[in-house]
């Protein structure tokens, strides 16, 4: 009833017609988007994520992260929740990009203005937008997740020019959700939803873990140390039902993230 | 050992009469999981026997018809206990056009070493009312809670509004200062109500909204959330259930006059 299709729909507007690419995460060479990834996964990508926090920048805050032991208990459960969820989103709209079949698009949900594939692949960005957005109850954790998606896809038509990141941008000009960027942007530099998924976890952390060590003093060291033991596979799976993917909630990311909007002095966007 | 599991199945329908009021249509249950009608459109849910315990499976389905009204409270706070195997507890309902529907059960304890799955979906349309509280507290005084997976999912006219998991007793999420942090327990409240002002609502206390689009608010322990959708998430963590049920109640009181 929740006019998602089963199976990755497909997005590349007008690259539709050439042959399906291969299976999300079967069938090719171990190397295969590797370097996206590495680049996609790398805070030094510029893409505004040094920008935001995830959170910790409160957390620090209010006392609630003090020191390593804190901090390792907030990325875990940071990834168990957000990440999983950003990873599950990830996965989902690199698999559209990737796949060769459009979705059956509930007319209520977009009305067909015309049947050209653009369109379709338009109103299934929104589809699995508006999944995003229902999972993401707080307002100043949207608006960090489409500020940082808007400007992900702003750079990644400019490294990895492809139609499906021309046709995202467009389906949703106020930007899309971060995970939905990335997914869209990993497609568009070779990567597997898998790949896709992995990056989405990795960033899920990687700038709390940051933020924290700048702004306690922390030994970066050992929280690089807290960062190589996280289990990012544990939240990583295959996924194909938009309405049924993983939506884990964190309340306290969520007070976290309206009071940092309301704090005078912030170092941190989100 | 072998535990005879309870398999129990509530259902429950609204109509309208001949005066277009609302009226129970369907009142179905099985034990230990009751209905019983307390006022005109109203049922409370009465506990007839301990649980549910591992292994127990209860079903509720609530069909709320349109230009109906209805409103579920429970009797006492459900204690989740340990048994053979998972228990589980699945909600189904669907609110239709110009209905309105309040589910304020008592909270949801889960004890030590209890394994306990909650699944809830709710399809509204596009312009029902929903008020929809949900408490979990974690154990009884001073004990370690069992485990617990709760999905949430709420949808409008068939789009996403909100869907939600709670995860306890997992070791990577409890005490997490990103998730429930040093709470005993958690709770959230949805209210939705269509964007468009129109009819007053019906009897059942679900008011339109002060004004829109609103500002998320933020106390100790609390924010409300205006969501993408047509609906507000009142959130919030607390030592205990009195706290809780403080915290969600300051926050209804900033959406609903």
């Amino acid at each position: 009833m929740d006019g998602t299709a089963p199976g990755g729909p497909a997005l590349n507007g007008a690259e539709s017609t050439t042959p399906p690419a291969p299976a999300a995460s079967s069938g090719m060479p171990a190397m295969h988007g590797l370097a996206g990834l590495l680049l996609l996964a790398d805070s030094r990508l510029p893409a505004g994520g040094h920008a935001h926090s995830g959170g910790a920048e409160e957390a620090c805050r209010t006392g609630a992260i003090s020191g390593p032991e804190d901090l390792a208990r907030f990325l875990r459960g940071r990834l168990a929740t957000a990440g999983r969820v950003a990873a599950a989103l990830a996965w989902s709209a690199c698999a559209a990009a990737h796949a060769p079949k459009f979705p059956d698009i509930d007319p209520d949900i977009e009305s067909p203005t015309d049947s050209a594939p653009t369109a379709d692949a338009g109103a299934a960005w929104r589809l699995l937008d508006a999944e995003a957005d229902a999972r993401i109850a707080s307002p100043a954790q949207r608006l960090a997740s489409r500020t940082q998606g808007r400007l992900l896809i702003r750079t990644a038509r400019r490294i990895w020019p492809a139609p499906v990141l021309t046709g995202l941008a467009r389906a949703l000009p106020d930007g899309a959700h971060h995970p939905i960027a990335l997914g869209a942007a990993a497609h568009a530099a070779g990567c597997t939803p898998e790949q896709a998924a992995m990056a989405a976890a990795y960033t899920s952390v990687t700038g709390a873990a940051t933020a924290a060590v700048r702004l306690l003093g922390l030994d970066p060291v050992t929280v690089h140390h807290v960062l190589a033991g996280l289990p990012y596979d544990s939240v990583i799976a295959e996924q194909h039902d938009w309405s049924a993917l993983p939506a884990h909630a964190a309340p306290a990311l969520d007070l976290l993230a309206e009071q940092h909007l309301r704090t005078e002095v912030r170092l941190f966007v989100s | 050992m072998k535990k005879a599991l309870v398999r129990a199945r509530a259902v429950l329908r609204t109509g309208l009469d001949d005066r277009g009021l609302t009226r129970i249509e369907t009142m179905r249950s099985d034990p230990p999981l009751t209905l019983r009608q307390t006022a005109p459109g109203e049922i409370h849910l009465v506990s007839t026997g301990a649980g549910p315990l591992g292994g127990d499976h209860f079903r509720l389905d609530v069909e709320v018809a349109e230009g109906t009204s209805l409103t579920v409270r429970s009797i006492a706070s459900t204690l989740v206990l340990p048994g053979a195997g998972r228990s589980l507890m699945e909600i189904h309902v669907s609110v239709a056009s110009g209905a309105a529907l309040v589910f304020s059960p008592e909270p949801t304890v889960l004890a030590a070493g209890c394994d306990h799955a909650m699944t809830t979906t709710v399809d509204l349309a596009d312009d029902a009312e929903l008020f929809w509280r949900e408490e979990i507290v974690f154990g009884r005084h001073g004990e370690q809670p069992g485990r617990c997976h709760s999905r949430f999912d709420a949808t409008v006219g068939g789009r996403p509004l909100l869907r939600q998991e709670f995860v306890v007793g997992d070791p990577a999420i409890d005490g997490s200062p990103a998730v429930f942090g040093t709470a005993r327990c958690v709770g959230s409240t949805l209210i939705a109500a269509p964007r468009s002002h129109g009819t007053s609502p019906a009897e059942t206390g679900v008011a339109e909204p002060k004004s829109e689009p609103r500002e998320a608010e933020v106390a100790e322990g609390v924010a409300v959330l205006p969501l993408a959708g047509p609906g507000t998430l009142v959130s919030a963590l607390a030592g205990d259930a009195v706290e809780l049920r403080r915290r969600l109640s300051w926050g209804e009181g900033r959406v609903l006059p």
